[in-house]
C-alpha cells in the first residue's frame, strides 16, 4: 500500500482544486473549432469540386454557421484566460513550439476567410440584400470569381484547425490521457462529423443529406475506430497512462463516456442514418443533433478526465 | 552556471518550515503555496517505511512549461531559473496543463505564479528562503557547474532520486535517499 499525505497546508488529494484550471471554456471552445473547421473544409472541398448547386447547403448555407461559432469559441478562450487584459501579447508573439500560440494564428486567419465566405453568399440566399458601399460590391464580386483559389487555403486551414483543437490537449505530456498523437486526427474527424451535422441539419435537398450521410457514416466508423485505438494504445502504455484509461473502462469516466458518447453519439446515430439511406423515414434532425451532443460531450469528458491524470512517483 | 537543489528525504522532519518562510518571503497570497510538503508512506504496518519531500518547482533544464506558454511569459533566466513575466502572462493556463510537478497555480491578480528560487535573493549571494530556514539543514542549493560547491559534494557522495525523469524534463530538485 502506498500513501500520499500533504504534510503542509496545501490541502489537495494530488491535485489542487485550483490546479484543475480549465472549465467548460476549453470544451466548449474545441467543440465550436471543430464544427466550424468540419463545415468550412466540406464547403471547400465541394467548392474544388465544382458541386456548389448540388451541394448548395453545405456549400452557401452552413458555412454561416462558421463565423458564429468561431467568434464564439474565440470568446469563450477570452472568458478562459485569467489575466484577460493582457490577452493581445498572444498576438504579438509568435511561438511555433506553444500549441496555443500557433493555435491563436490559425484562429486569426481562419475567422475572416469564414466570414468572408459566408458574406459572399449573403446578396444570393437572402433577396433584397444590399451591400450599400461600392468597394464592398468590388469585394464581393471579387471573392465570388475567386471561390476556388480562397477555397484551397479554407480546406488546408480547416483540417489544421480541426487538428489543433486535439494538438492542443496531446502536446501536454504531464496529462497521461491527453499525450497520444492519436488525438489530433480523432478530433479532426470527430470536429467533421459535428460539421456533416450541422449540414444535415440545414440542408432541404434529399441527395445532397444522402452525399453527407454517408460522409458522416463512414467518419463515425472512424472515429469509433480511433477512440478503440486511443484505448488500446494507452493500455498497452506506462502505469500513468493505463491509470489514464481505466477511468474510460471501469472508472468514474466509463458510464456517461459509453452512454453519451459512444452509444448515444455515435452508435444509434450511425444505425439511424444506415435506416435513412435504406428508405425509412427517419427525420434527420434526430442522428444530427445526437452527433452535436456527443461531440461536445466527448469533449467536455477528455478535458475533465486528462486533467486529473498524471505521472506517478 | 546551473542552479539545482538537493533535498536530504533521511534529515527532513516535515516541519513545513520552508512552505512558511516561502509565503513570507514572497508574499504569496493566503491559500496559495509556492512549494508544499508530501510525506508519502508505503507498506501496511509494522513494515511501514516513509518519505518526506520538500516539493517545488524542479527548474527543469527542458520545461514544458517555457515550451508551451504562447506569449514567452515563461522564460529561462541565468543558471536555468525558469520565471513568469507577469506582465507577459495571459493566464491561459497551459504552463498549470504542462507541469508533471503541478508546480504553477494562477495568483489571483490573474497571472501564473511559482517558486522562483528566491531569485531576488540569489542573486545578492544569499539561499533561497526555504533553504536558509530549514532547522535540519536538510536542503543544499548551489550550482552544478561548481565542482567546490556544497550542493556538488553531496551529490558526488549520496545516493539520490529526482521525481518523474521519465517525464523528459530534466528536472533540477534532488532527493537524498
Amino acid at each position: 500500500m502506498k500513501e500520499e499525505l500533504f504534510a503542509s497546508g496545501r490541502n489537495i488529494p494530488n491535485i489542487d482544486p485550483t490546479l484543475n484550471i480549465w472549465h467548460w471554456q476549453i470544451p466548449s471552445y474545441l467543440f465550436l473549432g471543430g464544427l466550424a473547421a468540419g463545415i468550412l473544409f466540406f464547403a471547400g472541398v465541394f467548392t474544388i469540386m465544382g458541386k456548389e448547386e448540388q451541394m448548395s447547403a453545405t456549400v452557401k448555407k452552413a458555412p454561416l454557421v462558421a463565423p458564429f461559432a468561431l467568434i464564439l469559441g474565440l470568446f469563450l478562450l477570452f472568458l478562459d484566460l485569467k489575466h484577460k487584459l493582457w490577452f493581445w501579447q498572444l498576438y504579438t508573439t509568435i511561438r511555433l513550439e506553444s500549441p496555443m500560440g500557433w493555435g491563436a494564428w490559425v484562429l486569426m486567419i481562419m475567422t475572416p476567410i469564414s466570414m468572408v465566405w459566408s458574406a459572399s453568399y449573403l446578396t444570393e440566399l437572402i433577396p433584397g440584400w444590399d451591400w450599400k458601399f461600392k468597394f464592398l460590391k468590388t469585394f464581393e464580386s471579387w471573392v465570388i470569381r475567386n471561390r476556388v483559389l480562397i477555397a484551397w487555403p479554407m480546406v488546408i486551414y480547416a483540417v489544421i484547425l480541426g487538428i489543433y483543437t486535439g494538438i492542443l490537449l496531446s502536446a501536454f505530456n504531464a496529462r497521461p490521457l491527453w499525450n497520444t498523437s492519436i488525438l489530433g486526427p480523432l478530433f479532426l474527424v470527430s470536429g467533421m462529423s459535428t460539421g456533416a451535422a450541422v449540414i444535415l441539419l440545414v440542408s432541404k435537398n434529399h441527395e445532397e443529406r444522402k452525399i453527407i450521410g454517408r460522409i458522416d457514416l463512414l467518419l463515425i466508423v472512424v472515429e469509433l475506430f480511433f477512440i478503440t485505438h486511443l484505448f488500446m494504445g494507452d493500455k498497452a502504455g506506462s502505469e500513468a497512462q493505463i491509470n489514464a484509461v481505466n477511468l474510460f473502462l471501469g472508472g468514474s469516466f466509463t458510464a456517461p463516456f459509453f452512454a453519451f458518447v459512444v452509444i448515444l453519439g455515435l452508435l444509434f446515430p450511425a444505425i439511424l442514418e444506415i435506416m435513412e439511406l435504406r428508405g425509412f423515414k427517419v427525420p434527420i434532425a434526430v442522428p444530427a443533433i445526437l452527433i452535436l451532443l456527443g461531440g461536445f460531450i466527448f469533449r467536455f469528458l477528455i478535458v475533465e478526465a486528462g486533467q486529473i491524470t498524471r505521472y506517478l512517483y | 552556471m546551473r542552479y539545482a537543489m538537493a533535498i536530504d528525504t533521511r534529515k527532513c522532519v516535515g516541519c513545513s518550515d520552508c512552505v512558511v518562510a516561502c509565503q513570507t518571503e514572497n508574499d504569496v497570497p493566503n491559500g496559495f503555496c509556492r512549494d508544499w510538503v508530501k510525506e508519502v508512506v508505503d507498506g501496511t504496518y509494522p513494515n511501514v517505511s516513509i518519505e518526506l519531500r520538500s516539493e517545488r518547482c524542479n527548474h527543469c533544464a527542458n520545461s514544458p512549461c517555457v515550451r508551451c506558454c504562447p506569449t514567452g511569459a515563461s522564460h529561462f533566466e541565468e543558471g536555468g531559473i525558469v520565471l513568469v513575466e507577469h506582465n507577459k502572462c495571459i493566464g491561459c493556463g497551459a504552463c498549470i496543463e504542462s507541469c508533471p510537478y503541478e508546480a504553477r497555480y494562477s495568483h489571483p491578480d490573474g497571472y501564473v505564479d511559482k517558486c522562483t528560487f528566491c531569485i531576488h535573493r540569489v542573486r545578492q549571494g544569499n539561499d533561497p528562503a526555504c533553504v536558509s530556514v530549514c532547522p535540519t539543514r536538510c536542503m543544499y542549493f548551489g550550482d552544478l557547474e561548481d565542482p567546490n560547491s556544497k550542493l556538488v559534494n553531496v551529490l558526488k557522495n549520496r545516493k539520490f532520486k529526482s521525481l518523474a525523469p521519465e517525464a523528459g524534463t530534466q528536472p533540477q530538485i534532488f532527493y537524498l535517499l
